[in-house]
């Protein structure tokens, strides 16, 4: 299953970085999305799959089943998808607000940092 | 002691702005007295120094990098120590006298301080790094001091210029030092001299000497590195006085030096450094002839002087490393003298032209004495120290019978003759001219050092067993072995008297005949037609221009075009180690039964993907963004991650949600692709190449066993000691705490930043 998700991830990577390379603001958000989706499926992969048992102790038990998934991972991911929510909520806003100000969402025409006549 | 002694003078310059704020009229004074009693405790040093015991002084600096703050001082670093806080005592105190009143006065004895502490961590460093450390120290306090005029536009060119050269310099140094660390084994020069290690047998010893002999060749101004030094003399006088004769300059020297036991005596060593010294001495006491500026002048032969100082130590013979030890004190003791007592004719009368200056001896007479004095060593007569070491070096070279070098010499020594007299005859005999109808004596400060140095040239002159022991002891450190310096005012009728002689008859000749002599090196300098500085703006032109395309080029303004770069960038290097390093494994696919159902989430976040790429409509996007990001929510609903699936599913909907708001209010997806047939094609390669990369990554870490220890700890502990059963959770609020601090600060930010974002309309109606 690792494998596959692997080759999975793989392609979200793909996906991800050939939005990125679009000239469309709205594109290069998608390609966002797709990153950091790719990305937590990665962290949990690479912390081995286990299908069900999630990482809690059991009443009565004292400490985690061994068998239970590996929880680290978890909360590394969590961590990330929250972060990750807010980057995306800002970029959005933000090409919002350029759009605003510049009246285009192609990146090749937003041109207020760097010039056409500059060297 | 030695470290002790730098860091005083640290000290006195970063108090130097407020007690010159404090005490206007006498700040000069008492910082004076700092670098004099460092000279008087190197002083101290003289007879165990002489006896041939080196002081040693190691402090640890960084020690995981095996860098240590060592120092040593033999006999060429005290001979060195002791002319830079001796010279530099003067020159604090003259500059005071100098720039009375001037309104950074202050900041001028902040900065000569600190290159004065730099100079003397660079003569006295044992340690490779640390000497590096000095020597880019002294480069850039330098530029400070050539540029302290900033306002003209020409004293920042010079400045600019010397700093490029000799920092450029500098690279090559450090490149050369750790190859000669790496070749020996060794970081201290004592080490490398003690391990008998041959560098000049090594590999890479042309490296070596190339880097090497490029700092040197370019810190001490030798040709063609020579064209900064004539410029820098946009300095104010004391800076002039000072760097540019007794210390900065000799730098390179110094390098030389201290390197000729380890890598001197080869064939290479001899001929680059015996060529560009004698063509520096040449063509410094050409233009030095040509020239009619006081200070330029005295620049012209100090070229002159560092191209001798250069020759000497290519000889190599024991009699020419003598004559050195000799030449270098005479030549810091005379020039010193003379460039203070040319700033003080600048300072008294108003100008530096030779032309516009005459009967100055009624007027500055004490000056005109010094001068004459410190002249009569640079023409080297009897019975000065110059002519003792001039002496000293006519006497080798004709023992030795390089005939050629001689040549060069003698022709080099007539020009110092001939500039000799026109430094003092000129400007203080003859007629009174305008200029000189107001000059005066500049006061105490300013006669104090010309009057001590030009002393010393007469005093060490009259009684040479005063320098000796040390001028041996530098001789023997530059040798590595012991010389036996033994110095004579008088040595009889020699045949190195005889070359005196007709030096100075056909100095006095050159001197009489001057206006001709200018006419004929005029006609070959504009036969040659080699314009240094001209060339110099073109080479920076073109740089400029270069680094101009290149930026065009690579930084077109265009992100996706940025992007493609960085991503080329990352795709070469992972997939480069990834490929030298074996990192490329395939486990191979076992399908279990039970993966059907993680396999066909696989299926549906890659058909989301494909989705999201091929929309062409932004809804179309969002719904299939919207597949991928559910898919991956079940995905870790199935294995074993409650929290992280339910939370996913949240975030992915929020995002959705806000996605369709914002979308609301931009303009549609242009119909049609946005890139190229070309561009598509490249894009895609790039896409897949990465997205490969990854999953070799991941499949290369799958293959690695996996370390649980973390993960298990968490697993014991949670309950037992954080109180609670679903560790995930406990991690989050309690083991990693702060990292959730951490991330609610940044999600706080963002919404913070959303808010400012949306609340501000900067510039808009401005620009409409």
């Amino acid at each position: 299953m690792e494998v596959i998700m692997a080759l999975t991830v793989g392609g979200m990577v793909a996906g991800a970085v050939y939005l990125f390379l679009s000239r469309q603001y709205l594109r290069v958000m998608f390609g966002v999305i797709l990153l950091s989706n790719a990305i937590n499926v990665a962290i949990l992969t690479v912390g081995r799959l286990t299908t069900g048992n999630a990482p809690l102790i059991a009443q009565g038990a004292e400490v985690m089943d061994r068998a239970a998934a590996n929880p680290l991972p978890q909360a590394l991911i969590l961590t990330a998808i929250v972060i990750g929510f807010g980057l995306l909520a800002f970029a959005l806003v933000l090409g919002y607000r350029a759009y605003q100000e510049m009246g285009t969402l192609d990146t090749g025409a937003m041109r207020v940092a760097e010039p056409e006549d500059m060297p | 002691m030695i470290l002790t002694a730098i860091l005083a003078i640290i000290l006195a310059a970063a108090i130097a702005p407020t007690l010159n704020r404090v005490l206007p009229a006498l700040s000069h004074w008492f910082l004076a007295l700092v670098p004099l009693s460092a000279a008087l405790w190197f002083a101290t040093q003289v007879p165990g120094v002489t006896a041939g015991t080196p002081v040693l002084e190691t402090t640890s600096w960084a020690p995981s990098l095996g860098v240590a703050l060592s120092f040593r001082l033999d006999g060429l670093s005290l001979l060195f120590a002791l002319l830079i806080c001796g010279i530099g005592a003067f020159i604090v105190i003259y500059s005071g006298g100098y720039l009375r009143g001037h309104p950074r006065e202050g900041r001028f004895h902040l900065f000569i301080l600190a290159f004065m502490a730099a100079m003397l961590g660079l003569v006295t460093a044992d340690d490779l790094i640390s000497l590096f450390v000095f020597w880019e120290l002294t480069s850039i306090t330098s530029f400070m001091l050539i540029g302290f005029n900033h306002e003209d536009a020409r004293s920042r060119r010079s400045a600019i210029q010397a700093l490029l050269v000799t920092g450029g310099g500098g690279m090559a140094l450090l490149a050369g030092l750790v190859l000669m660390g790496s070749g020996s084994g060794e970081w201290t020069l004592s080490a490398i001299a003690a391990s008998g290690a041959d560098l000049r047998t090594h590999a890479l010893y042309p490296a070596m000497l190339i880097l090497l002999l490029l700092a040197a060749f370019t810190k001490s101004a030798q040709v063609p590195f020579h064209f900064w030094l004539p410029n820098a003399m946009d300095a104010p006088t004391p800076v002039s006085a000072y760097l540019h004769s007794a210390t900065m300059v000799k730098a390179g020297v110094y390098l030389l030096a201290r390197l000729n036991p380890t890598l001197g005596g080869t064939e290479a060593w001899f001929w680059a450094l015996t060529i560009a010294g004698g063509v520096t001495a040449l063509w410094g006491s050409a233009m030095a002839l040509r020239s009619t500026d006081l200070k330029k002048i005295l620049a012209y032969t100090t070229l002159m002087a560092l191209g001798v100082l250069v020759l000497l130590i290519g000889i190599g013979s024991d009699g020419a490393l003598k004559a050195f030890a000799g030449f270098l004190l005479a030549h810091s003791l005379y020039k010193g003298a003379l460039f203070m007592g040319a700033g003080s004719v600048d300072h008294g009368s108003g100008t530096r032209e030779v032309g516009e200056l005459g009967g100055l001896w009624g007027k500055m007479p004490a000056t005109g004495l010094f001068i004459a004095v410190a002249a009569l060593s640079m023409a080297g007569l009897p019975p000065l120290l110059g002519f003792v070491a001039k002496e000293l070096i006519y006497d080798d070279i004709f023992r030795n019978g390089h005939y050629l070098a001689l040549a060069a010499l003698l022709l080099a020594n007539a020009a110092m003759v001939a500039a000799a007299a026109t430094i003092f005859l000129k400007p203080f005999l003859g007629a009174p001219t305008k200029a000189a109808a107001h000059a005066h004596e500049g006061g105490a400060a300013l006669l104090a050092g010309p009057g001590i140095l030009a002393s010393l040239s007469l005093l060490f002159g009259l009684w040479v067993g005063l320098p000796q022991g040390l001028l041996g002891a530098a001789a023997d450190a530059v040798r590595g072995a012991p010389l036996g310096l033994e110095l004579h005012l008088w040595h009889g009728f020699t045949p190195a008297l005889g070359l005196s002689a007709l030096t100075v008859a056909l100095g006095l000749g050159i001197y009489t005949g001057q206006p001709a002599v200018k006419n004929a090196l005029a006609k070959i300098q504009l036969a040659t037609r080699i314009d240094h500085d001209r060339a110099w703006d073109c080479l920076l032109a073109l740089l400029d221009r270069l680094a101009r395309r290149v930026t065009g080029w690579l930084q077109d303004g265009m992100l996706h075009r940025y992007l493609a770069w960085i991503f080329t960038g990352i795709l070469v290097l992972l997939g480069a180690t990834l490929a030298v390093r074996g990192g490329l494994v395939w486990p191979g696919i076992s399908l279990e039964i039970e993966d059907a159902l993680g396999g066909s989430l696989a299926l549906l976040i890659l058909g989301g993907t494909v989705g999201a790429i091929r929309a062409r409509s932004r809804m179309e996007a969002i719904l299939s963004l919207a597949i991928t990001g559910m898919s991956v929510a079940l995905f870790f609903l199935l294995f074993g991650a409650p929290d992280v699936g339910i939370t996913q599913l949240m975030v992915e909907t929020l995002s959705a949600i806000i996605l369709v708001l914002i979308m609301a209010k931009l303009p549609m997806l242009p119909p049609g692709s946005d890139r190229t047939r070309a561009a598509k094609l490249f894009h895609a390669i790039l896409a897949l190449g990465l997205g490969g990369v990854v999953s070799a990554i991941m499949l290369a870490v799958l293959d690695q066993p996996l370390a649980l220890d973390l993960s298990h700890f968490f697993g014991d502990t949670s309950l037992l000691e954080a109180h609670g059963r679903n560790i995930v959770n406990v991690i989050l609020v309690d083991f990693r705490g702060f990292d959730t601090l951490g991330e609610i600060t940044v999600v706080a930010s963002a919404g913070l930043g959303v808010f400012a974002l949306l609340r501000a309309r900067m510039g808009k109606r401005g620009r409409s």
